[in-house]
């Protein structure tokens, strides 16, 4: 019987992404694909539709699936902020991170060569890598709370003057930004800020998953995080 | 005794029938109850009137021209016989030094008790005109606005240019001009804005008489409007919002969707975005509006309306990208360049990679 040599591996792999953060991700990812392309067809109409009115509803429609879908994204996003709070430690790295330890910033710093060729090899994290929390956190985090914010206070203004939306969000973010168009004109931005977040982000997914030194694309449908030689990740004692 | 607003409404020839009249459509404007014209009234018959100043700073008289043709002439003849005793120096009587010393003496006999309306705004001595832009009796207009603002019971900023600015405000706005509750050292009167370019008539009418009536103010919403005329946007009132929902657009002036009477979203319609009472009050006693016309809302009466770009386009132009361009344009730029450098990551890595398999075999 021939033996079977196993490459040398670190210690057994990690659970990283509890399962609400797993599910959390998918979610998310799915109502901000839909917000992204209803909204841009709220902001250019599909070109008209003939007969009566009152055979179509498409803007309705289209609308329609832009508030569900922002009730979904603002419900999932208040349960990760919740989940960041008691979950384990890498459930908290995209929101809280020490901007003070060196580490972070070396780390950093070495991400970014690596991204630029001039590194031969990533370190290796459990959790994300110094990078990712800097982008997750200024280009996801906020952005996605911009929107929610923004999105309920354009909300509001259907909803009229008694409703909660309104007094939450319309009454102060309105007068905040100049007028409702321009609040219209912040939420269509933010979007493309947005959009080319998921660009990166699935690009960086895929090519971590083939180059790095763990396992990435699996480890956000199953939870745990394998690594790929035997030394040990950078993050291993630090969350 | 002092005079009440019956008494000068008589005076001026206004029978008690037209009185009682008047009462109920303003009830009815304001959307109070059949029992608010009795209440309207008997205030009017008992209450001494509250004098008005009626001051113009940098603007182009479009709120007195629409003040002037209210719907119910009948409003029109009863407000303008109550205001115009005071000072409206476009349209009253006195003339020159007379007129001036009218507002003195309505300041000095009145102090705290009578309402500054404003129409148009002072240019403020920041601007590249040092303040001289609005003269009035051979000084700045600022200081008379400062002066009456001082000892007001309240301030009306009538239209887009009281309330916000409007096009003399527009950039880079040579003049200051600078609307009334940023003017600094206005005094702490209560101020109440009636935006619009021009304000609606009736709106205006309503608004007076019920400060007059009631002597307080309507109720405001956060931003100093009054609610019962600006809770609500064009686009929610708008006849032609089952066109909106239901996809149905003008695509471009003169098409068969303009002849429909589709939707005017894709035109650059502002009704969305601007809160406003002309889809319910309408204009020209209740002929016509605007979209009615066919022609989109242009926002009049929203802040900054004058600088978001054409009034054709419904995406806000955005110039602080060098290029005129919109939320779109920057967007996609954005996302292509970004999409063109991941590419061209990507077919770096790869080679990279291979390169690196290589030396390891
Ligand atoms: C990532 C999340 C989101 C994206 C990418 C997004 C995108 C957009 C875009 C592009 C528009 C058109 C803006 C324009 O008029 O030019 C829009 C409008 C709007 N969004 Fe969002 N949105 C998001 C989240 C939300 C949320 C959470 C809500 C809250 C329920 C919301 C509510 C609205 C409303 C009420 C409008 C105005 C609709 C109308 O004018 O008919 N959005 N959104
Ligand atoms: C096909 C699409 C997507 C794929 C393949 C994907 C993949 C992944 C993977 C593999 C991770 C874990 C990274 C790691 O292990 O360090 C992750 C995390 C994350 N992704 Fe995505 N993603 C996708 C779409 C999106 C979208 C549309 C968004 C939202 C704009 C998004 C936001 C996030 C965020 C915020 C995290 C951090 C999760 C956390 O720590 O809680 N992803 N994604
Ligand atoms: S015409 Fe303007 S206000 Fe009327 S439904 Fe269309 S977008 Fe709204
Ligand atoms: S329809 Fe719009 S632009 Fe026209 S008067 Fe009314 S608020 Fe102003």
């Amino acid at each position: 019987m021939a033996t079977v040599t196993t490459k040398p591996h670190a210690e057994p792999a990690v659970y990283v992404y509890e399962a609400p953060v797993r599910i959390w991700h998918w979610v998310n990812a799915l109502s901000i694909t839909l917000l992204a392309v209803t909204g841009y067809f709220i902001g250019s109409p599909l070109p008209t539709m003939p007969g009566e009115a009152s055979d179509h509803f498409v803007m309705g429609y289209i609308r329609f699936v832009h508030f569900a879908a922002g009730y979904v994204l603002a419900i999932g996003f208040a349960g990760r902020f919740y989940w960041a709070l008691v979950g384990n430690s890498h459930a908290r790295e995209i929101f809280f991170h020490n901007i003070l330890r060196k580490s972070y910033w070396s780390g950093l710093w070495h991400e970014i060569k690596w991204y630029l060729f001039l590194e031969k090899e990533p370190k290796a994290y459990t959790g994300h890598n110094p990078l990712a929390i800097f982008f997750m956190h200024w280009m996801f985090v906020w952005a996605v709370t911009f929107m929610i914010f923004t999105g309920f206070a354009l909300y509001g203004e259907g909803a009229g003057y008694d409703s909660w939306q309104y007094t939450l969000f319309s009454s102060w973010i309105i007068p905040l930004m100049g007028q409702s168009q321009d609040v219209h004109t912040w939420h269509h931005l933010v979007m493309w800020v947005i959009v080319v977040f998921v660009i990166i982000h699935v690009y960086v997914a895929v090519r971590e998953d083939i180059m790095s030194r763990q396992s990435i694309i699996s480890s956000m449908i199953s939870g745990w995080r394998s690594f790929k030689d035997a030394r040990p990740p950078e993050d291993k004692d630090v969350n | 005794m002092t005079e009440t607003f019956y008494d000068v409404m008589r005076r001026q020839g206004i029978t008690r029938r037209s009185f009682l009249k008047f009462c109920s459509l303003t009830a009815a404007a304001m959307g109070l109850s059949p029992a608010y014209a009795a209440k309207i009234a008997d205030a009017m018959e008992n209450k001494p009137r509250i004098p008005v100043l009626w001051l113009h700073g940098l603007e182009c008289t479009c709120c007195s021209e629409s003040f002037i043709r209210s719907a119910h002439p009948l409003a029109k003849d009863v407000i303008l016989s109550m205001i115009s005793l005071d000072y409206d120096d476009t349209i009253m009587a006195a003339a020159g030094e007379q007129a001036e010393a009218i507002v003195d003496e309505v300041i000095e006999k009145h102090k705290g008790n009578y309402i500054l309306a404003c129409e148009g705004n002072p240019g403020l001595d920041e601007g590249a005109t040092g303040g001289m832009s609005c003269i009035i009796a051979g000084k700045p207009y600022t200081e008379q606005l400062r002066r009456a603002a001082k000892d007001a019971m309240a301030i009306i900023s009538w239209g887009s240019c009281a309330s916000w600015g409007c096009v003399q405000a527009a950039k880079p706005n040579p003049t200051g001009a600078t609307p009334i509750h940023k003017v600094p050292d206005i005094g702490n009167a209560p101020i109440i804005k009636v935006p619009g370019c021009p304000p609606i008539a009736e709106v205006m009418t309503a608004v007076i008489t019920y400060m007059l009536t009631f002597e307080r103010l309507p109720s405001l919403d956060r931003q100093g409007r009054p609610k019962m005329f600006y809770s609500q946007r064009i686009h929610d009132k708008c006849y032609r919002r089952p066109h909106f929902d239901a996809g149905q657009f003008v695509e471009k002036w003169d098409d068969e969707s303009a002849r429909k009477g589709y939707c005017l979203y894709k035109m650059g319609c502002k009704g969305p975005t601007t809160y406003n009472a002309c889809s319910t009050i309408r204009w020209n006693g209740g002929l016509s509006f605007p979209i009615q016309a066919g022609h989109p809302c242009i926002g009049c009466s929203e802040d900054g309306f004058w600088d978001k770009g054409s009034f054709y386009d419904r995406l806000t132009t955005i110039k602080q990208f060098g290029i005129e361009a919109n939320a779109d344009d920057i967007g996609i730029g954005a996302a292509t360049v970004v999409g063109g450098a991941v590419a061209a990551h990507a077919a770096i890595s790869a080679l990279k990679r291979t390169q690196s398999k290589g030396d390891q075999e």
